[in-house]
């Protein structure tokens, strides 16, 4: 549970966005792309969950990516290398398919750009043709550019000011590769991971097609083992549990304003410890 | 010999419904000579049979009554390895208490003449902490050489891995979450089971050589293959029934409607109620909706009236359930205290629907009185709900307490593992042995909820089989 190495990835605009290296060599034995862990800082700290990001099973450590934006990401972003977490779980959830699908759309936005590299990696290496959609607020804020260039066979990317790629959001690029450049039918996945506004409208944009999309869902979640249905979101009129159904449902199935609604629901109480700090 | 029972001291409910201190005081010495001088002594005593881990209830009660307390403890813990939170948690009313020849015949659960053997049994296991008394590993040489995992660190997987410790048997406990204690730390409140009571039953088990291992999800992390392989000659499951039921309503996963689970475990296991000094945050309703009516929907009632106090919030939480309290499996000390506390009731209500406010927050529940009809399979009555009995009651926070189903983290990767229609493992009730070679079970994982008691009971006799199926290896 040491921190092994520690990089600042971004950080602008009050955003700051961190990647560790933990040492797990039971979860880096384990962990599958889809998959994360619960984490705590601290003893009176909160259980977060992160993706599993990467590994490295013969050094056995495992690479976590965060960005600041309550107490718990805080306090884990002022740890440094050589100090500990206080606990640390995993792997947990199911693991991404990977199988060859064809052509495959990733879209990743913001921190969740850390999400799908795992995932974009294990499916370029089953044999898919990656196209990676990558967007940020501001180009200091784009993550992982580098290492998904690596495993994409195509790469777009989007900001919101223009300041890198194209302007506009990832569904503008989405919508594009959609509508007009190939035909639909030749991506037989999409699968997307970000804020809840940019799911929804993925999910908005491939609605009418035929082409199935995968979402990661970032519920919040207490133990993360499936024991207090904290995590619970309605996928196709069910209630499931992120942490152990999860966190990958079909996109267009999922009840993004309840989704939505319930990820606000500590909000004042958020707001209200990141004052007293 | 005084005929009356010795009552047991209590915080004021006024007072302690502003904390998390526990309520029901110890008996002193002067009290427990007294109880201890009511008991008859009988020559065939019912009370044992009564116990689901078969203590020596008359001898610790005679030893007690001649102050040897030292001796009381050492019978206590011939048959159970945890005297002060069995003495706090399990439902005497319904066990040694009720076959207590004191109890009036046919009394659905213990009179109150009936001798208060948990209260004896927690002066004995506090004196044991207090005094130190440790118990010594009566360890077996054939079986020292073996190593046992045990799955989780609940009520059951404690007790088998005391059990087995004692022998000198080498024994891992695996725990997933980063605490030990399953649901006496993430369920029972504070107020019930003090946490330095609970750590303190847990080191002992430690001082007996068995060793816990916190954040390890076997299922996640290690398969029971991989145990097998890393050197264990047998494994005991006590995975719990840690999956909260919902009632299938609409608008339950509306923002503030809470499995117990969830509401609990926030606030036993996160510490939420020391929110912001801890950083795991709960809301906390003006009206506050408990549905169920078991122990668990007492607990997070108990809670949810504290943590109201503590908000300068007026006390208002009730319990809705389907039938009436006497039908409730709620201990009865506890639904006595929970009303003390203020606690409101509703009987004969099922929730219909939770209605929401423009942010997706529940604001009201609407119900269905009911009528109770002819007794069901459970023998209570069932609740039949009357039709165009609608009405509304304010709900502004709701914590779903109705019950709780297996955790199938390990069963669903490991097929072998029979189990049944509910998720629960499949034993041979004989040995507590599952369907596969080595593997025992017990607690609440085989036959659903249960007593931390009944799940201790399980786990001896599992523990039990497993010595035996080591000393045959």
């Amino acid at each position: 549970m040491k921190i092994i190495n520690k990089k600042i990835l971004s950080q602008i605009q009050g955003a700051k966005v961190t990647r560790i290296e933990v040492a797990a060599p039971g979860i880096a034995e384990k962990a599958k792309p889809g998959q994360f862990v619960s984490v705590m800082v601290s003893g009176e700290g909160e259980r977060i969950p992160l993706t599993v990001v990467d590994k490295d099973e013969e050094k056995g450590t495992i690479t976590l990516i965060f960005q600041e934006v309550g107490l718990t990401t805080k306090l884990l972003g002022k740890l440094d290398s050589g100090d500990s977490l206080y606990a640390l779980a995993g792997p947990l959830g199911h693991a991404t398919e990977l199988k060859n699908y064809g052509k495959v759309v990733l879209v990743g936005g913001g921190v969740g750009i850390a999400e799908i590299y795992p995932v974009a990696k294990g499916l370029k290496h089953a044999g898919n043709f990656i196209t990676a959609i990558l967007g940020a607020r501001t180009r200091e804020l784009l993550i992982l550019e580098e290492e998904l260039k690596r495993v994409s066979d195509e790469l777009y990317i989007a900001t919101d000011d223009g300041s890198y790629g194209r302007k506009g959001f990832v569904t503008d690029v989405l919508k594009d590769l959609l509508n007009y450049k190939l035909p639909t039918t030749n991506y037989q996945l999409i699968y997307a991971v970000g804020p809840i506004p940019m799911m929804k409208k993925v999910c908005l944009v491939t609605k009418e097609l035929n082409s199935k999309t995968i979402v990661s869902l970032n519920a919040l979640m207490v133990d993360a083992t499936g024991m207090c249905g904290c995590c619970r979101v309605t996928v196709a009129g069910e209630t499931k549990f992120s942490c152990v159904d999860g966190p990958e449902f079909d996109g267009k199935a999922v009840d993004w304003d309840e989704l939505e609604k319930r990820n606000r629901v500590y909000a004042d109480k958020e707001q209200h410890i990141c004052r007293l700090r | 010999m005084s005929q009356k029972p010795v009552k047991i001291k209590e915080k004021k409910a006024a007072e302690r419904v502003g904390n998390f201190e526990e309520v029901v005081c110890g008996y002193s010495e002067e009290e427990a000579l007294q109880e201890s001088g009511r008991c008859l002594q009988c020559k065939d005593p019912a009370c044992i049979s009564g116990c689901p881990v078969g203590i020596d209830i008359k001898k610790f009660i005679f030893q007690i009554s001649a102050k040897d307390y030292r001796g009381a403890y050492l019978t206590m813990r011939e048959k159970n390895n945890f005297p002060s939170l069995c003495g706090r948690v399990c439902p005497a009313e319904y066990q040694c208490r009720k076959a207590c020849v004191l109890t009036r015949k046919g009394s659905p659960f213990a009179s109150e003449q009936a001798i208060n053997i948990h209260f004896l049994e927690r002066f004995i296991g506090d004196y044991g902490i207090v005094n130190k008394v440790g118990v010594r590993a009566n360890k077996d040489a054939d079986l020292s050489k073996y190593k046992v995992a045990v799955v989780g660190s609940g009520p059951a997987g404690l007790c088998c891995a005391g059990e087995l410790a004692r022998c000198g048997i080498k024994v891992d406990i695996f725990e997933g979450l980063h605490k030990s204690g399953g649901v006496l730390r993430y369920g029972i409140p504070p107020f019930r089971m003090p946490r330095d009571i609970l750590d303190f039953e847990i080191n002992y088990l430690q001082e007996l050589g068995a060793k816990i291992f916190p954040n390890l999800i076997i299922g996640k992390i290690k398969s029971l293959q991989e145990l097998f392989a890393g050197g264990y000659a047998a494994i005991f499951l006590g995975l719990g029934a840690g999956t909260p039921s919902f009632m299938g309503i609409k608008g339950e996963n509306l923002c503030n409607v809470y499995s117990a689970n969830e509401f609990l475990t926030r606030v036993n296991l996160m510490s939420a109620y020391k929110f912001p000094q801890a950083h795991t945050p709960v809301n906390i309703g003006k009206s506050v909706c408990v549905i169920g009516g078991g122990n668990t929907a007492m607990d997070s009632a108990r809670v949810a009236l504290r943590l109201q106090k503590i908000n300068a919030i007026p006390l208002n939480t009730t319990i809705l359930y389907r039938r009436t309290e006497v039908e409730m499996p709620a201990r009865r000390p506890e639904i006595e205290h929970a009303r003390e506390e203020g606690l409101q009731f509703k009987f004969l209500v099922k929730p219909e629907e939770f209605c929401a406010d423009e942010n997706g927050f529940v604001k009201k529940l609407r119900c269905l009185q009911c009528k109770l009809g002819e007794p069901d399979s459970s023998g209570r009555r069932r609740p039949i709900p009357i039709e165009g009995s609608d009405f509304e009651v304010n709900c502004d926070q709701a914590i779903i307490a109705i019950g709780l189903k297996a955790n199938q983290i390990l069963t669903r990767v490991t097929p072998e593992l029979k189990t049944d229609k509910w998720g629960d493992l499949v034993v041979n009730p004989q040995t507590m042995e599952t369907s596969v070679r080595g593997v025992f079970a017990g607690g609440d994982i085989v036959g659903g909820e249960g007593t931390v008691i009944e799940a201790m009971g399980m786990a001896k006799k599992a523990s039990l089989a497993i010595i035996d199926y080591l000393k045959k290896k």
